[in-house]
């Protein structure tokens, strides 16, 4: 079947299976920053933005997404660039597998809550698992990014 | 120092973060067949009859194989450098299957949803054996795991399969019975450690593909390249020179890409079949059919005399290696080569081990391999040992730790698989990481308990932690840098980044010793082909091991340089200097830039290409150290815990990037957190996995961490790579003793098993109350 969507910023018919969920689409059709975790919905690493909210792509149904625009990291190059700097700057990433989902949630809170608190950011992102970092990095570099107060 | 010491930006963070396909199921071949494995659903079983006919006549399948169609080649997956000292005892594919979710086929199809229907055709009766699920029956069970004869070590490891030992090691410096018997008080306890999961965010993945020249290409999310590529040769009979194996960014590993999983599944269908193929592992198959951290049991002894001298240490351990005994050996021995000689001013030590097969999932290499779980014994006892003195735990540690310019025996007598060496500690900053930590906890103001409601306390507790920096004498490392016609350099290694930033601590480090910027230096890290060989990331080795062998190579090309630059300046080599972009006459008669010193090199006169190499093996380890610190406080009610600090001050030598060395302990400690209240594999009584999923295996989220605290101490290491040692495992390695302390100096009550969970919190609490 097919289905539309605004993929990214372009109008697309894309081809899917009926069962097939919305994050195996994607890398089909070359998105490959999605990636999987898991297969539980707990990690948050599929992430991506459905009308500019944060869903997990690995248990969504792709056909779920007609009609929708979808954004991946490939369609957010020039904001991800920007908070990518203030990671990179924090030493706040290592192997990186978590942070396409990680940056799209950030991008979607920064929308979302203006001003937030360390501990309103923490609830934000609590689903975004990451295992190397250990957080508190990704805090520094996130509260740098937003100019939240300490 | 310009380069090093500096928190340069991790040079492929940003690639990362921006989604550039860059991991191993990113870079498959888009044509590759779709792997998938039929795992055991039993603990013990031997395969009666396996027919694959039905599944093999399913449109869209390419192969299916069972260990009939593959040579009988006995292996280790531990990758560990050769001869390995883990035993040689498993198939790639067996007519055993020793855990729920061992091999039992693979299949190779178009399509996923093909490839899983073709798993539900293969037909296959078991005959059931009498499974061993409890390590403590283990030794010298009448079900034996092993009894194949191929089973084998290499050389003497203490293996004796026919009692499930798949290592067994002892070691003893004066006579600690006699030693403890003078002892004016005496501690004993029993500790146990879990079976915890690495759960790096990236799953396993493998593909593989023939090349052009039929050479079987392997793309895999190792941390061990080289390994890899000696284990599937070894595997299938095909000569190294065959193989290559290709390693892109891995999104984690922790000891748990060590080790050779599917790539020697996905080679067996490549090699069939001739076609591309990939495997990309479930996170359920992460759980079962990957490998997990040495469970292991503690027998612990200390003595001391009434003032506070620690005069013997006896540790006893059995350590459960699951159905196969991949770092059976080391990772015990890790138990005791690390925490040990911490406390060096003793008049006798005794190590005893003994590593026993189970029917569970195997046990590898995980971040802190054994020291963490010797720490958590060990460090939990000291704790014992000084509220029987009635001495604080700071003070006794502070009396009996191990300091700058001293040594241990142990040092010399355990390393990991063998022998170690003697050491004198050049680099010790223990005492500095106690103050300060201490300071960072606020412990003389919240030592030993506060209440803070009237069901609510708060505690603080102390560890203390040493690990090593690459395996001396064994693991080699090497470099090669490559001149570029601008004047830029490539540096290519065989070490493995897994995400740790270890390309850019090695790129600085090159950087530093050629006197140019880190951005200078372009690096390609782990391609079996293209890169010198290494031993791969493990034991905390890279920055140290790896390191020394770039900063010779870079030392060379300087050399190299300044020979040319001498040439093209017509004066007698010596007499030019390089200040990192330009060659100066030390007469001041004349000068060129590198950028034209390269340019007349590779177009003009003289020409030739420059390129340097070198080569590293430690001729010692020398430990980072480690004080960690918590505060917890305690819900009496309900036994629940919150962590609310964790300060930890290391000594890692220089550090290299200081960023990328706090990111490393921050997470280690993580980890260790994880390990200290929330995580462990559990089994049914048949053998299952019970939260084989991240649904029910926690992890810590971000809700979990409060507040972290990680500072270094100044000190420097001079057989490092600028004073560098290692910091990988460090940081995981205190938080399950210091937060047992803590929580039992907040309740009172010490859990003595991990992970230290509210129930077992609440119960202690009710037993005592009782
Ligand atoms: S892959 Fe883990 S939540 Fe989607
Ligand atoms: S950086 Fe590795 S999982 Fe987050």
């Amino acid at each position: 079947m097919k289905i539309n969507v605004q993929l990214n910023g372009l109008a697309l018919a894309l081809e899917i299976a009926p069962h097939e969920f919305l994050l195996d689409v994607l890398r089909r059709y070359g998105c490959l920053s999605v990636k999987r975790g898991c297969d539980t919905s707990s990690c948050g690493v599929c992430t991506v933005l459905m009308d500019g909210v944060p869903v997990l792509s690995c248990s969504l149904f792709a056909a779920k997404a007609d009609g929708h625009s979808i954004t991946t990291v490939e369609g957010l190059q020039r904001e991800v660039a920007e908070l990518a700097d203030f990671m990179t700057a924090e030493g706040a990433d290592q192997c990186g597998y978590c942070n396409p989902g990680f940056a799209l949630t950030v991008l979607a809170m920064k929308r979302e809550l203006a001003a937030p608190t360390e501990e309103q950011i923490r609830h934000y992102l609590a689903g975004n698992l990451c295992r190397c970092t250990g957080y508190v990095g990704q805090m520094r570099a996130i509260a740098k990014y937003l100019g939240v107060k300490e | 120092m310009k380069e090093v010491n500096q928190p340069k930006p991790k040079l492929e963070g940003k690639g990362l973060m921006l989604g550039r396909p860059v991991y191993a199921d990113d870079l498959a071949p888009q044509n590759a067949l779709i792997v998938k494995v039929l795992r055991s659903p039993y603990a013990f079983a031997r395969i009666k009859t396996i027919r694959t006919e039905k599944a093999l006549q399913l449109p869209g399948v390419a192969c299916v194989l069972t260990y009939k169609d593959l040579p009988r080649n006995i292996i280790t997956r531990a990758g560990q450098g050769y001869p390995e000292p883990s035993p040689y005892d498993k198939f790639v594919l067996d007519e055993v299957v020793r855990y729920c979710g061992d091999e039992v086929a693979v299949v190779a199809a178009v399509s996923e949803a093909i490839a899983e229907a073709a798993l539900e055709f293969i037909e296959v009766e078991y005959e059931l054996l009498e499974a061993v699920l409890d390590f403590e029956q283990a030794e010298g069970n009448r079900s034996v795991l092993h009894p194949e004869p191929e089973a084998h070590s290499k050389f003497d490891i203490g293996m004796d399969a026919s009692r499930n030992i798949a290592a067994s090691y002892r070691m003893n410096v004066g006579d600690v019975d006699a030693v403890l018997e003078q002892c004016e008080v005496v501690v004993r306890d029993r500790y146990y450690t879990q079976a915890q999961a690495h759960v790096m965010l990236e799953p396993h993945a493998i593909s593989c593909y023939l090349d052009m020249h039929g050479r079987l290409t392997v793309v895999s999310s190792t941390q061990t390249p080289f390994h890899a590529r000696r284990v599937i040769g070894m595997a299938f009979d095909i000569p190294r020179k065959d193989i290559r194996v290709i390693k892109p960014r891995v999104g984690g590993g922790f000891g748990g890409k060590q080790m050779t999983h599917g790539e020697p599944l996905v080679a067996a269908v490549t090699l069939k079949t001739g076609r591309p193929a990939k495997l990309v592992y479930t996170r359920r198959e992460v759980f079962e059919s990957t490998f997990s951290r040495h469970p292991m049991r503690f027998d612990i002894a200390l003595g001391a005399t009434r003032d506070g001298r620690i005069k013997a240490i006896d540790m006893n351990v059995l350590s459960d290696t699951g159905a196969y005994g991949e770092h059976a050996l080391t990772v015990v021995m890790g138990a005791g080569s690390k925490p040990l000689p911490l406390y060096n001013k003793v008049d006798a030590v005794r190590f005893n081990s003994v590593v026993v097969y189970t029917n569970h999932t195997p046990a590898g290499a995980y971040r802190g391999y054994g020291a963490i779980q010797g720490l958590f014994a060990l460090e939990s006892a000291i704790d014992q040992l000084a509220e029987k003195l009635g001495i604080s735990p700071a003070e006794l540690r502070r009396q009996n730790m191990i300091a700058e310019g001293e040594t241990s025996p142990i040092f010399k007598i355990m390393g990991e698989g063998g022998e170690g060496v003697a050491m004198t500690m050049d680099s010790c900053k223990l005492d500095y990481c106690v103050r300060r930590g201490m300071e960072l906890i606020g412990w003389d103001r919240k030592f030993p308990r506060q209440t803070v409601g009237p069901n609510k306390v708060r505690g603080v507790g102390m560890a203390l932690a040493m690990q090593g920096s690459g395996i001396a004498n064994i693991d080699m490392a090497s470099a090669v840098l490559k001149l570029n016609d601008d004047g830029f350099f490539n540096l290519m290694v065989g070490a493995t980044d897994i995400g740790t930033g270890s390309d850019t601590i090695l790129a600085q480090i090159a950087a530093e010793a050629l006197n140019v910027s880190t951005d200078q230096i372009i690096v390609y890290s782990s391609d079996t082909d293209l890169t010198p060989f290494d031993k791969g990331a493990y034991a905390s080795s890279t920055t140290y091991v790896s390191g020394n062998a770039v900063k010779k190579a870079a030392e060379n090309m300087k050399r190299l340089i300044e020979i040319e630059g001498a040439l093209k300046l017509r004066v007698a080599e010596g007499e030019v200097e390089f200040d990192g972009t330009t060659l100066r006459r030390k007469d001041g008669k004349g000068s060129i830039s590198l950028k034209d010193l390269a340019t007349g090199l590779y177009y003009h006169a003289n020409q030739k290409q420059l390129v340097a190499s070198d080569s590293y093996v430690g001729q010692k380890s020398p430990p980072p150290y480690m004080a960690g610190f918590a505060e917890v406080e305690v819900d009496l009610e309900t036994g629940k815990i919150d962590l609310l600090h964790y300060a930890a001050v290391v000594d890692c030598g220089t550090t290299i990037n200081p960023n990328l060395a706090r990111i490393q302990v921050e997470g280690g400690l993580v980890q260790g957190i994880g390990m200290a209240l929330y995580e462990e594999v559990r089994y049914t009584e048949q053998g299952r996995q019970l939260n084989n999923n991240m649904l029910f295996y926690n992890i810590p989220n971000r809700l979990d961490i409060h507040h972290v605290t990680v500072e270094f101490a100044e000190s420097y290491e001079p057989s490092g790579p600028y004073g560098a040692k290692s910091v990988g495992e460090i940081g995981i390695d205190t938080p399950p003793a210091a937060i047992a302390n803590a929580v039992y100096n907040a309740t009172g009550v010490r859990i003595k098993d991990l992970p230290i969970t509210p129930e077992k919190v609440l119960m202690a609490l009710k037993q005592r109350r009782q």
